[in-house]
């Protein structure tokens, strides 16, 4: 990385630093503890604004819901504060630490900007689902608001939901505001070893349109051999008081059972087992290897995982009832351009997730927008961002 | 009463020709003005205020919204869409030199698909329509506004409206898959799809809740979800508003999120037990209805719980509902809450601010004092678990000063909202009504941003105009015919 990084400690030194890099024409990077730098395409910028020294929890109120954080506040962080008031955050983003190799914390920006959801996301919802308020530093160095912090809000433009996911190139996020929720008092999980990954997904549905809701539902091609679960392998989790966990893995155990030998995980087993989920561990994802993350609807999953298989060996992980295909394989172009003609076939997007530096320069990292969007996109970039000073080229070439 | 930007008076003089355009795309009855047949379509559930708009068009697919809109875009034709008009902001509310798109007859349920659930509708099927074209299968669409009969889902998105059990499933930006949407030059996008989280920019989050200002969406890929074992409601009323706001603190304190937890005050208890009796306590200062579900064992546990929760905040009564019937009638009143203030006042004005939730007695205790010093009742009803307010300001709409008074009283009370940390709108949208609240809650600076990222989507300002953005400020965009004027 660059050697000159901003790094400031409060939000008016962002708003400073932003105004004058648009006032010189100089683009920066933007990033909180660097963790992602591996995702999406590199940035082309000769500084790096840091919001690492933007750090902690401004407001929590457990009985409201709600927690405020500055941007630069390390996930753990956050993860323990809630975890002494019985709370989580909803969504289950991943620490990605193994996967990208990174020492650092993920901060609460980081993951905001780039949308990051776990398992649960298929019950309750994404990050930007409960991204209740941002502030966030514009291109022009102006400090913005959105949102707020209640829990329902509809006044005005919802640029909460447009700031996440956006990486940093419409903004510089300086804190955020999320609903959380009581962490469940217990879990368990119903493991079923499945014929194929098709069989896998009809399960995985069946327990998904169930009236048991699991906030769990991935597919494990080779198993879990740790948790002794070996060949294909479908897994649905249920969260909730101790009672109810037992009595909704029972139902799920009667109702799916026909569809492969069932198996039940423990509280303790499963919290460990959709960890490797959640943090892609079960890929086994070689350093040199890259990864891709192809959201698709969760029956055209099991396609996209035969198309990779075929076209270059593919090592897969499936989560959200089979719709969110997690892939490993050889960094090159061509296993690329698998990836995206499965995601394409299987009606669905991809995302570069992790690659040496000359292929994410190279190739398109997300899906390109049809030309109608693609116009908008720029105006609403401009409209954000006039000088284009604020991670040029992240998400895509030229913008 | 609320400005509206002054017609360009070179469309007006077009009328007649660009109502034969109109027929061009959508023949047959799809295009309506004559002024009788217009009437229908000059106010929303915002009644107080009516402007008939020039012309209105009832398209039966995309491709001719995309037509009208190509053609108003070259033409610069203001344009207004409209779902069922039960906005209660004034979202759908015409002007006098622009077209309504109405998408009311676009009806058609496309496709349920139960492995994935989904359904793909179109935008003018009804909210509940969706829910009952699912129901045999045991699945519901789970944002459920009180006009969930009427109203339909493109309007939904455009307001991403909410409901009594969004506490537990969302508002309708969290019940989102996909939209077809037409930008303003007519052309027409799928934004995300059948798979969920679309890689870049969240055009579906920024879409939804936009209210009409970014272009208008035709179809919509909705999530279905499986409904519960069961349901049950129980009862718990309380000797003031401060216990019952400790109450739903220390329930959502112990781990437990009620499917819905409402909470209503002694005016609105009176109210609704005239007109439902439903057996409210009528010596409560304030009640609380919570919703638990799961199966009947989950349902004993949770309600056993959420009892003995309530019974340390020395209840006036506690009624923990036995059965399906019981729990309905639990919520007959609240259900008919609306209705019940409707027939004990000639008009009311529905607000709709959000809280904190522990601001909710000062905030009530306020609401009061204002009410004495206006001279007008007001009942409340709220959304307790998520601070969602809703207090109904009775008043007089035949009386210019009683008017007068409930729309500052209302003003009043949002300006409260965001004073102690809250919001203009939980769920009903800036519309018209709060357009000109907006600088309470926004900075100019903010408002300019809002306004140049609207301007990304309709440089020219045709969408949906005088909504949502105040009329004049710094960084309003150029109304072309108010400069004219």
């Amino acid at each position: 990385m660059s050697a000159a990084l901003l790094a400031p400690d409060s939000e008016e030194e962002v708003a400073r630093a932003v105004a004058a890099a648009a006032a010189a024409g100089e683009p920066l990077a933007i990033e909180g503890n660097g963790t992602k730098r591996a995702l999406l395409r590199p940035v082309q910028a000769a500084r790096t604004l840091s919001t690492r020294n933007l750090r902690g929890i401004t407001l929590y109120r457990p009985q409201e819901l709600v927690l405020s954080a500055r941007a630069g506040t390390p996930l753990p962080e956050i993860e323990a504060a809630l975890a002494e008031k019985g709370q989580h955050l909803i969504a289950e983003p991943p620490d990605t630490r193994a996967l990208f190799g990174a020492e650092l914390p993920a901060t609460l920006g980081g993951v905001v900007a780039a949308n990051l959801s776990g398992p649960r996301r298929i019950a309750w919802g994404a990050m930007r689902d409960h991204v209740l308020g941002v502030r966030f530093v514009n291109g022009a160095g102006e400090v913005i608001r959105s949102g707020g912090r209640v829990l329902k809000n509809v006044t005005g433009l919802d640029l909460c939901k447009l700031l996440t996911g956006s990486y940093g190139t419409l903004g510089v996020l300086t804190e955020i505001t999320l609903k959380v929720l009581p962490a469940p008092e217990s879990t368990g999980s119903l493991a079923l070893r499945v014929a194929d990954l098709a069989a896998g997904v009809r399960a995985l549905s069946a327990g998904l349109g169930s009236p048991f809701g699991p906030t769990g539902a991935a597919l494990l091609p080779q198993g879990a051999p740790a948790f002794g679960l070996e060949g294909p392998t479908a897994v649905l989790r249920i969260e909730d008081f101790a009672e109810p966990v037992a009595y909704r893995l029972g139902r799920l155990r009667d109702l799916l059972a026909p569809l492969g030998a069932p198996r039940l995980l423990d509280a303790e087993s499963s919290r460990a087992l959709w960890r490797m989920v959640r943090e892609a561990g079960l890929l086994g994802a070689t350093a040199a290897e890259a990864v891709w993350r192809v959201s698709v609807p969760p029956t055209a999953g099991p396609a996209v995982a035969d198309a990779l298989r075929a076209a270059f060996a593919a090592r897969l992980l499936l989560d959200w009832g089979g719709g969110l295909v997690w892939v490993a394989g050889p960094a090159t172009e061509a296993a690329h351009a698998a990836v995206m003609a499965a995601a394409r076939a299987g009606g669905g997007t991809w995302t570069l997730f992790r690659a040496p530096e000359p292929l994410r320069a190279a190739v398109e990292v997300l899906p390109p927008e049809p030309p109608p969007l693609a116009a908008i996109a720029a105006r609403v970039k401009a409209a954000l961002d006039p000088k284009g000073v604020l991670n040029p080229g992240r998400m895509r070439a030229g913008a | 009463m609320i400005a509206l930007p002054p017609p360009k008076p070179e469309v007006l003089a077009r009328r007649e020709a660009i109502v034969a355009a109109l027929r061009a795309i959508v023949p047959g009855e799809g295009v309506i003005s004559a002024p009788v047949e217009l009437k229908p379509y000059e106010t929303d559930g915002l009644t107080a205020y009516r402007q008939p708009p020039l012309a209105v068009v009832l398209p039966t697919s995309t491709g001719q919204v995309a037509a009208v809109m190509r053609y108003c875009h070259a033409n610069g034709i203001r344009v207004v869409p409209r779902g069922a008009g039960t906005s209660l902001s004034g979202g759908a509310l015409p002007l006098a030199d622009a077209v309504v798109i109405g998408l009311m007859r676009m009806n058609r349920i496309l496709e349920v698909d139960y492995d994935n659930r989904l359904a793909v509708v179109e935008a003018g099927v009804t909210n509940l329509g969706i829910t009952a074209a699912v129901a045999e299968r045991g699945f519901f669409y789970a944002p459920d506004p009180s006009s969930q009969l009427a109203c339909m889902i493109g309007g939904n998105v455009m307001m991403n409206s909410g409901g009594a059990h969004c506490l537990k499933y969302g508002v309708t930006a969290n019940n989102l898959l996909g939209v077809k949407f037409v930008t303003v030059e007519g052309e027409v996008v799928e934004i995300g799809g059948r798979h969920l989280d679309a890689a870049g920019y969240d055009w579906l989050g920024l879409i939804t809740g936009s209210e009409g200002q970014l272009g208008i969406v035709t179809e919509v890929t909705v999530r279905i979800l499986p409904s519960p074992e069961g349901a049950r409601a129980m009862l718990a009323a309380f000797r003031s508003i401060e216990v019952a706001g400790a109450a739903v603190a220390a329930i959502i304190g112990s781990g437990i999120i009620p499917v819905a937890l409402e909470f209503m005050d002694r005016p609105c208890i009176h109210a609704c037990e005239a007109f439902a009796h439903a057996g409210y306590p009528l010596d409560a200062e304030a009640m609380l209805i919570i919703e638990v579900e799961g199966s009947e064992a989950e349902q004993d546990m949770l309600l056993g719980r959420i009892r003995a929760i309530c019974g340390r905040f020395d209840p006036i009564s506690l009624r923990v509902a036995r059965t399906a019937e019981e729990s309905a009638a639990i919520w007959k009143g609240r259900k008919g809450a609306f209705g019940a203030v409707g027939r004990i006042s000639p008009d009311y004005l529905c607000m709709d601010g959000t809280i904190p939730t522990s601001e909710l007695p000062r905030v009530l205790g306020r609401i009061g004092e204002m009410s004495r010093a206006y001279g007008l009742q007001v009942a409340n009803v709220f959304h307790a678990g998520d601070g969602n307010l809703h207090p109904l300001i009775l008043f007089d709409a035949n009386d210019p000063e009683s008017t007068r008074k409930a729309e500052a009283f209302g003003a009043d009370i949002l300006r409260l909202c965001v004073e102690v940390g809250g919001c203009l709108t939980g769920e009903h949208g800036v519309g018209v009504e709060k357009r000109d609240l907006m600088g309470v809650q926004f900075l100019p600076h903010e408002l300019a941003q809002q306004r140049r990222i609207k301007g990304a989507f309709d440089p020219d300002w045709l969408l949906n105009p005088s909504k949502v953005f105040p009329l004049e400020g710094e960084g309003a965009a150029p109304a072309p015919a108010a400069r004219a004027a």
